[in-house]
């Protein structure tokens, strides 16, 4: 503390620093690092949460005729007598979905991450808006709480998915779930829209404004990015979401019948006539689709980071990966439909998400192949970090090559809403950006807490991972094509199922395994936060500058001036220079024999 | 009782944190370098044995599973679009299957064979621009093929139905499917949910004329080798017809009717063969939550000879069973009166599929 006062140059800012009280520091601070920090806490605790459900309808679904006393007594009513209840088993699938969506791999994820590393890697002192950035996790904390509470009222959680689709969703008579329960599911979501729109504006104007001197577009890392184009894509397409809520909430409150139509329903008709429930379908997936991505591409940007750093080798194709990111992100706007091939649309528009959808596959295409020749003749630092990165890069090509599959309408048909689709968007969407939210923990640790994670536990960690990713969704695939539909508490009605259900158990005890792995992260994080090995100043020899300032963390990030930057993030073994990394606030002069044509102007 | 139990499992959780934690320290303690948690080449060696491992163990697991699973797949597809679509699915299957070894051996065997070592150096190699063109083109050329061949047989299988199809309507509500038989004249009476009663389920206008002939039935059977024409409802939630046998589904959206065709041609008593399990029956699974008992929302399925079919048929009974005092079909006048609420219904009909 003491001796940065003494580089106290130009930037007064950081004066009142010295009179912080315990809440302005950790509790309603608006310094980005311990913004992300937050961010990161909650995302961990509500994935526990999460997780945990998935647990408790795993079992279920393994075990259909066991009955588990303990479910009685962690559930009350909703597991009477041992037996998970089946309306309380929809809860927790939407509440399980709904989480780990948004809360996990969006707030989390983005949050955390963009938090962190965009002011520390484009080399500002903090975001455009620090008091906006507060808001945005204050906003997020509120919709994880209220999000909290709905599981626990007397007519139970929001049940109809996390799609919401309406006239379930907007119906109390049709399921419990749709009442108070959808009603706190509404709230929560306006909250969360409200803080990722927060967020996302403010990523995206220190991207723009706040970037140090020498740091170009083109010198960016592809973390900053992939976090800019994803704030991108939220500002676009949250609004969206937002107008569907607040069109359904009319629907569910004031009578009106944007979605409704012709309903009968408790022995009586209602009145809502006119409506459309597809109307929501397309506002819904209008952000749904892009939403994945938000998922997916910060993941990729923190995957990209690490596997170039820890190859020690520049990322292949810097251009192409930032052009193909660009490319999903446009398309990911106009292929919403895909999830719509069997409502009613019209054939004819079906065929035209067909089109646009198996367009993705070429950009990600380019991606994974740039990502393998990065590694090709590589000299790759096997840390956690970089496995997960890998994991991320194993789940990005299987899950979406069963994506052509989906994505082709006439295929389709017989494999929407069942368990292929769920096994699809696990491996690709769920396990890929959880992979790449490891690596970026297990990476990016020792600039949040100046410690470093135990690497045993981390190894530990990742290998009992990606077995129970692989042991729980690759044999999902075929639960799905035996035919059996999604969202089924039991498939005990159809004697048809007998056979495939068998992969239930072997599915439901490696998602056993694979849950349990993750307290041994759970505890590592927790116990390293405070008794970990102290970290050296650049402990990967990464080149990017967040690595440059203070590792225990300062307000304002850097003591004195900002460092300028002279060259791309990628200077890994250059020939010519002694190290293998050339960090990026080293100028070319320094570098004579080991610069390119053209590099010194 | 239960908060003992709580309590118990609490203070068993602590105690297992509590202990990981000590080995976490003494771990710690024993590493005392100060250099315990940087990668060392042992770890690179290690970790990168594993990669290999890993690979073999795990395809070898799943080429294993995907040969033995097939006992659990869905028999041979009883339509004749199911046919093709199912062809071109192991097409598919085949093509990203190869796509996917590749890939994972490159990945994983990169990620053994590069492993760290001090006196090695990576190849600096930033870009290759005809690398790059060739590995986008190629995966866009596939995908066309694969775009304009998908695209084919979903429009043969969403195209309208031939003119002499059978109809039927298909009916969903929570929790339960019904049939509607258009008849002899092969149109379905109009139907409208304010019409709803206990005796009239389906809300069906008893004035008209093409109604007199719809029969109704709670198991949806289907003349083998017959063009079928399903027009498919529901009257309060979004239900989906989901008939995996027949490689056909369609959702069921209130306040619109939708609309799917196929041609079975595996009668139930073939595919009793077929499957080698005479207790085989063919389904409809309701495949869009809709409820508490969603999972229990579903109608057996019977494709039968068409001698099978008019016997079954004639069993059924009509939607409206005849009085003496009520006209016979072709005693009224083809437009009947209709109800404003009808007209009004009709006009804002959305039929959204061809
Ligand atoms: C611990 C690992 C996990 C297991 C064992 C697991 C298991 C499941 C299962 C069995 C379902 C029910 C599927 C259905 O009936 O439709 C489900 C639903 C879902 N899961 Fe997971 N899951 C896990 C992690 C994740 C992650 C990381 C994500 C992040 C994307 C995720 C997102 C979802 C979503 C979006 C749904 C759909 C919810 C809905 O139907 O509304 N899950 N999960
Ligand atoms: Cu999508
Ligand atoms: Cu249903």
């Amino acid at each position: 503390m003491s001796d940065h006062s003494l580089e106290h140059t130009a930037h007064g800012h950081d004066e009142h620093e010295h009179h912080e009280t315990f809440w302005t520091k950790y509790v309603f601070s608006t310094d980005h690092k311990m913004i992300s920090k937050q961010f990161l806490v909650t995302a961990i605790l509500m994935a526990v949460l999460a997780m945990l459900m998935s647990m408790v309808f795993r079992l279920q679904l393994g075990w259909p005729d066991h009955k588990f006393p303990f479910l009685e007594t962690i559930l009350g009513k909703w597991g009477k007598g041992g037996k998970l209840d089946p309306s309380f088993y929809l809860g927790l699938v939407t509440i399980h979905g709904t989480i780990m969506v948004f809360f996990v791999l969006t707030g989390g994820l983005s949050g955390t991450f963009s938090n962190l590393l965009i002011p520390f890697q484009v080399g500002a002192r903090d975001m455009a808006s620090g008091f906006l950035n507060m808001l945005s996790y204050w906003f997020f904390f509120g919709s994880c709480v209220v999000m909290c509470a709905s599981l626990v009222i007397e007519t139970g959680p929001a049940s109809g998915g996390w799609t919401i689709y309406p006239p379930l969703s907007a119906l109390p008579q049709a399921i419990a779930g749709s009442g108070l329960g959808m009603t706190l599911w509404l709230v929560s979501m306006v909250l969360f829209i409200g803080s990722a729109l927060l967020g996302g504006i403010n990523y995206v104007v220190t991207v723009i404004n706040l970037r140090t001197k020498g740091m170009s577009m083109t010198r960016l890392p592809l973390t900053i990015w992939a976090f800019t184009i994803t704030a991108i894509l939220g500002i676009l397409s949250f609004p969206v979401l937002f107008a569907a809520a607040l069109l359904l909430l009319f629907d569910r409150s004031f009578g009106t019948s944007f979605y409704l139509s012709d309903i009968f329903i408790g022995g009586a008709p209602l009145h809502y006539s006119g409506g459309s429930p597809i109307l929501f379908q397309h506002l819904f997936w209008f952000l749904g689709h892009p939403e994945v991505y938000i998922v997916l591409l910060p993941a990729l940007g923190l995957a990209s980071e690490v596997i170039s750093t820890q190859s020690r080798k520049p990322i292949f194709g810097y251009k192409a990966m930032i052009g193909s990111m660009l490319v999903i992100a446009f398309l990911s706007f106009i292929v919403w439909g895909h999830h719509m091939f069997i409502t009613g649309m019209n054939p004819f528009l079906g065929s035209v998400f067909v089109f646009t959808t198996l367009l993705v596959a070429i950009p990600s295409a380019v991606k994974v192949f740039n990502y393998l020749a990065t590694l090709w003749k590589a000299n790759i630092v096997l840390s956690p970090a970089m496995l997960f990165a890998m994991g991320l890069v194993s789940f990005f090509i299987s899950g979406g090559l069963t994506g052509i599959i989906l994505g082709d309408s006439a295929l389709d048909i017989n494999i929407h809403d069942n368990y292929f689709v769920v096994a699809h968007f696990h491996i690709v969407m769920g396990s890929s950006a959880i992979f790449g939210m490891f690596a970026g923990v297990y990476h990016w640790f020792p600039r949040m807490f100046g410690r470093m994670m135990n690497k045993r536990l981390g190894y530990l960690h990742f290998w009992l991972t990606i077995l129970g990713v692989y042991g729980t969704f690759f044999p999902m695939h075929f639960v799905g094509l035996a035919g059996a539909p999604r969202r089924y508490y039991a498939y005990t009605a159809y004697s048809g199922f007998d056979a495939a259900i068998n992969i239930n158990y072997l599915i439901s005890a490696f998602a056993i395994i694979g849950g349990l792995a993750q307290f041994i992260f759970v505890i590592n994080f927790f116990y390293s936060m405070y008794r970990g090995k102290r970290s050296t100043q650049n402990p990967w020899k990464s080149n990017t500058i967040e690595w440059t300032a203070p590792i225990d963390g300062i307000h304002g990030n850097w003591p004195g001036e900002i460092p300028t930057v002279y060259r791309w993030p990628y200077d890994y073994s250059k020939p010519g220079h002694d190290d293998d990394f050339i960090p990026q606030t080293t100028p070319y002069s320094e570098t004579k024999k080991s610069n390119l044509a053209g590099e010194e102007k | 009782m239960h908060t003992l139990l709580v309590w118990i499992v609490i203070i068993l959780a602590v105690i297992t944190v509590v202990r990981a934690v000590r080995i976490l320290e003494m771990v710690n303690e024993l590493g005392g370098d100060g250099h315990e948690d940087e990668i060392t080449e042992k770890d690179n060696n290690f970790n990168g044995k594993l990669l290999l491992w890993f690979l073999v163990l795990g395809l070898g697991g799943m080429i294993w599973f995907t040969i033995d699973a097939r006992k659990y797949l869905l028999p041979i597809s009883a339509s004749k679009h199911g046919v093709l679509t199912d062809a071109y699915l192991y097409q598919n299957f085949a093509l990203i299957g190869i796509v996917f070894i590749i890939t994972q051996i490159l990945l994983f065997g990169y990620g053994y064979k590069y492993r760290h070592k001090k006196t090695n150096k990576a190849y600096f190699y930033p870009d290759n621009h005809k690398l790059e063109f060739w590995w986008t083109l190629i995966p866009g050329i596939v995908l066309i093929g694969l775009i304009v061949y998908g695209l084919k047989l979903w429009n043969d299988i969403t195209g309208p139905a031939p003119k002499n199809s059978m109809l039927v309507e298909v009916y969903g509500k929570q929790f339960d499917f019904t049939a509607r038989y258009a008849g002899s004249d092969n149109k379905l009476g109009n139907s409208f949910f304010r019409w709803i009663t206990d005796e009239n389920q389906l809300g069906v206008d008893e004035k008209d004329p093409a109604s007199k002939d719809d029969k109704i039935a709670r198991e949806l059977h289907i003349p083998v080798n017959t063009p079928m024409d399903i027009k498919i409802h529901s009257r309060d939630v979004i239900h989906s017809v989901y008939l995996p046998h027949l490689r056909a589904q369609m959702n069921a959206v209130p306040g619109m009717t939708t609309q799917m065709n196929f041609v079975a041609t595996i009668t139930t008593a073939e595919m009793r063969k077929i499957t080698n399990n005479p207790k085989f029956d063919y389904v409809m699974l309701c495949n869009k939550v809709c409820g508490v008992a969603h999972y229990n929302m579903n109608m057996k399925v019977v494709i039968d000879s068409p001698e099978d079919f008019k016997k079954w048929y004639k069993e059924q009974s009509l939607v409206f069973q005849p009085t003496e005092t009520a006209p016979t079909p072709e005693a009224m006048p083809a437009d009947s009166v209709k109800g404003m609420a009808e007209v009004a219904h009709n006009s804002k009909k959305i039929v959204a599929t061809r």
